[in-house]
């Protein structure tokens, strides 16, 4: 009888623990699931369809006096037809206007462009030239030519059409077209082609929100956490700081959008888009982050290393300054590198002060327009076309990849400076 | 003029600054010895002191006029524009004096010369803005850092005058956080008040109706937006409600393995990965729900031969889920873990197994603080925003079907203010309606879930 019992009680904990267990499995799968899942889809975005054109190009119709390529003549040149031409030298048979205008869309719209961008590059003296350049298939094209586009819908259906599948296919025998480094994906802004599409823009737009980020948050969130920590008398306006900081700590991201919209777009007139703003709101989202874990910090340092400096006749701010700050330095890090890395994911107050624009410059100053990253993800994954998916995932690849390395430096600097006193 | 932008003029006040610093550290020494004795402080305070004097005054005056300048300029020039022609109404004169001031810094080209003559007359009076700017924060600094090393003498104490100047400045950055929340609620209650004139409040509380598109020219026919936020509500805490029964059990059970069972060596590799999930941003997940997760169980429901909407509850919230399963894990693990370890020995010196221990002594024991990690994490899932954005559906249908599209709070305020909108709109303003709801829903459940852990945390101190 006791027996039984005991066993049934023994079942019930191993019961326990197979949920626990179970439940932890789930966890990891599902993490793992979603890293798989999105790094399926995006490492194709690690290359890109190229064809190849050689173009005779005079570049006397361009030169000024000084024999320099003079910008304007050449934004007036019709370099797409050139592109054009020496595509339909491939193909000769096509002729009928409807035929062609398919065979064009088999390259990128924006190859003319870029061939000027190349022949800008490469500065050539006036005079006659014939380039052998790689340019960039059409999303669609590239996109089949990677498997992503099925062909067994009907063709109608379908973003490419049997005609232009030939062409692809014969280009690809010929060798003129093939599956090249995506080197646009990491040296270009935002475009509206997929092919000439980048993260560059985002990620010198999120380094700029970042560098705002720290500098607003931390500097405030030092000061902050040894004021608490040492010269705030308890008393009703401590304890009300406390609990202000505690609870922005939990407040939704997105109402500090809705701030930083109302504050600093509306009230003080500071610029739409501007990684300047996005940077405040972040750091006023980060702030309580970093003080919290400022305060850890400090509080974990020795009260006699502060008696002792104290006891020598250090005054309460030399002791803080000179004494305590410079030991809880590395905590203090590790909390600014976590809130950091929280601020760098953060997307939904970027939408709230218009951080979502498409913009094709990358950003140079604090006040000009600018996206972020993950805003970036975001958009990308909204448009229609295939092909921003992958570039999507790939994007968001190196995002968490990013952010992993960044906590993972926070663990190795804990363990690092971590002390027993 | 000579052009003064902002990024010179803070680093010729720094200079200013930094040249006071050591005129009065060199200052206080003559000054010693003309009175014949020691400083009472360290020549490098009085240093300090006239620095901080120079400095921070002048700084304060700089932000005040380069955020304020501009504005009192835009303001002038409205006035002017609307002078000049009394018929146009608000939005279109602001629409004028936006390509006055786009054209004044060659962000746009223009032939129209009514505007030409307005931009160049901008950009004077901006130029003039900016000299006078610097002119004013380099005199100040000037001036003040004069009077203060002028004044300083070896017989008093400057660090006591830093130190207190420094506790001051401490003091203020702490109170920063007050100054955010009250920011954060007058901003939303002004813009929400504003809305309450438009649209009657307790209609908007009440209302079972949620379209808000309206006219966007007034002589457009349109139907009237409503604004009744009830089907949002039920939206948001539909899905809400999907990521808990998802995030609780797989959060709590994994949290108790841990905390009871787990050899350190498994903690030691499952926490950090855990901690991965959480360090994930949303807009991934959101990527996730909508691309893998929504697809997914559209799939399985087409084989069952159920209708499931592209736009789920059931795959937002299952991601939702997912993402607030380390959040419950973490929090749970500290509040069992925080359980003192005599209650557990008592329990098993009385013959209980660890099972029942777990069952009958230490969860009772750590349920204040269980509700409270359950509560943050369910106003985290009522606040999140990107995966309902990205993966929940736009319109607002009164429904508890997880299967159909629901929108949530956060959807609706970003599809309102994302997109070209004009400040003034009914619709920009109902955003502002909805997010003091949320501010102020996710605030009482974050006040509760913090009072009860407390509560906990004094329990067994």
């Amino acid at each position: 009888m006791i027996r039984k019992n005991i066993r049934s009680r023994r079942a019930r904990e191993t019961r326990l623990k197979i949920y626990g267990i179970s439940s932890i499995c789930f966890a990891l799968i599902m993490l793992a699931t979603l890293l798989i899942s999105i790094g399926l889809n995006g490492y194709s975005a690690l290359q890109q369809a190229y064809f190849k054109v050689d173009i005779s190009v005079n570049t006397e119709k361009f030169v000024d006096e000084r024999d320099f390529l003079n910008n304007k003549k050449m934004n007036l040149f019709n370099w797409d037809g050139l592109v054009q031409s020496a595509l339909r030298e491939f193909f000769p048979e096509v002729k009928e206007r409807d035929e062609k205008k398919e065979l064009f869309a088999i390259i990128s719209a924006n190859a003319g462009y870029d061939l000027k961008e190349i022949v800008k590059k490469k500065a050539l003296g006036s005079g006659s030239h014939t380039l052998s350049v790689w340019l960039h298939l059409s999303d669609d094209a590239d996109q089949y030519l990677k498997g992503r586009l099925s062909i067994d819908i009907p063709e109608e259906d379908r973003r490419i059409n049997n005609k232009q599948i030939a062409w692809v296919n014969s280009l690809v025998e010929r060798d003129i077209a093939k599956l090249k480094f995506n080197k646009a994906f990491f040296t270009s802004a935002d475009s509206r082609e997929p092919e000439s599409a980048g993260i560059l823009g985002s990620v010198v737009g999120s380094a700029l929100t970042l560098f705002v980020t720290v500098m607003f948050a931390l500097p405030l969130a030092i000061m902050a956490s040894i004021y608490l920590e040492y010269f705030a008398k308890p008393g009703r306006i401590t304890d009300f700081i406390e609990v202000n900081i505690n609870n922005l700590a939990a407040v939704p991201s997105i109402v500090f959008g809705l701030l930083g919209l109302s504050v600093f777009l509306s009230t003080f007139g500071l610029p739409r888009s501007a990684p300047l703003v996005g940077g405040l709101v972040l750091g006023l989202m980060t702030l309580p982050t970093i003080i919290i874990a400022s305060r850890a910090s400090i509080r974990s340092i020795p009260p006699s290393i502060r008696e002792a400096a104290l006891g020598l006749g250090a005054s309460k701010m030399q002791a803080a300054m000179h004494h305590v700050l410079p030991l809880a330095a590395p905590g203090i890090l590790t909390g600014t590198i976590i809130g950091m890395a929280q601020a760098l994911g953060e997307t939904a107050p970027l939408l709230m002060i218009g951080m979502v624009a498409f913009i094709i410059d990358i950003p140079t100053t604090f006040t000009s327009s600018a996206t972020a990253m993950p805003v970036q993800i975001y958009m990308w994954s909204d448009s229609a076309e295939r092909a921003f998916y992958e570039r999507s995932s790939l994007a968001i690849l190196f995002l968490v990849a990013f952010l992993i390395s960044m906590n993972l430096l926070a663990v190795i600097l804990r363990k690092k400076f971590e002390k027993k006193w | 003029m000579p052009n003064l932008p902002m990024s010179l003029v803070f680093f010729m006040l720094i200079g200013t600054s930094l040249f006071f610093y050591f005129y009065s550290k060199n200052n206080i020494l003559k000054k010693a010895a003309f009175v014949g004795q020691r400083s009472k402080a360290l020549p490098s305070h009085y240093g300090q002191q006239s620095f901080l004097w120079a400095f921070i005054p002048s700084t304060i005056i700089l932000l005040f006029l380069t955020v304020g300048g501009p504005n009192y300029i835009d303001q002038l020039f409205y006035d002017k524009i609307q002078e000049s022609n009394p018929k146009l109404n608000q939005s279109f004169v602001s629409l004028i004096l936006a390509k006055v001031i786009n054209v004044s810094n060659g962000k746009i080209a223009t032939d129209d010369e009514k505007i030409l003559t307005l931009a160049s007359d901008y950009k004077a009076a901006i130029d003039q803005l900016y000299f006078y700017r610097g002119l004013v924060v380099i005199l100040c600094a000037a001036l003040v850092g004069m009077f203060v090393s002028s004044l300083q003498s070896p017989r008093a104490n400057a660090r006591e005058n830093v130190e207190k100047f420094i506790i001051n400045i401490f003091f203020v950055s702490a109170v920063i956080a007050i100054f955010t929340t009250v920011a954060i609620i007058l901003s939303l209650l002004f813009e929400a008040l504003r809305f309450f004139s438009l649209y009657n409040f307790f209609d908007f509380l009440f209302g079972l109706h949620w379209a808000p598109n309206v006219a966007i020219r007034s002589d457009q026919v349109a139907a009237a937006g409503s604004f009744g936020m009830i089907p949002v509500l039920v939206g948001t805490l539909l899905i809400s409600f999907i990521a808990m029964c998802v995030a609780i059990p797989i959060g709590l059970f994994s949290a108790i393995y841990l905390a009871e069972f787990a050899s350190p060596r498994t903690r030691d590799f499952v926490k950090p990965t855990l901690e991965i999930l959480a360090g994930i941003p949303t807009v991934v997940y959101g990527y996730f729900a909508a691309l893998t997760a929504a697809p997914f169980f559209r799939e399985i429901g087409f084989s069952l031969g159920l209708d499931v909407s592209s736009e789920s509850a059931l795959a937002a919230g299952a991601v939702m889920g997912i993402m607030i399963i380390p959040f419950i894990s973490s929090l749970s693990d500290d509040v069992i873990r925080a359980v003192p370890q005599s209650l557990r020995d008592g329990s098993m010196g009385l013959g209980a197994t660890k099972a029942e221990t777990i069952y009958n002594v230490v969860l009772p024991a750590a349920i204040p603080g269980l509700v409270g990690a359950v509560l943050l994490a369910v106003s985290r899932a009522i606040g999140e925003t990107m995966i309902v954005v990205m993966a929940a559906g736009l319109s607002a249908s009164l429904t508890v079907n997880p299967l159909d599209s629901v929108t949530t709070v956060t959807v609706q305020i970003v599809s309102l203010l994302t997109g070209d909108t004009e400040f003034d709109d009914i619709k920009t303003l109902s955003a502002f309606g909805l997010g003091l709801a949320l501010f102020f829903f996710t605030l009482l459940l974050n006040i509760f879930a913090l009072s009860i852990s407390r509560r906990l945390a004094e329990r067994y101190d």
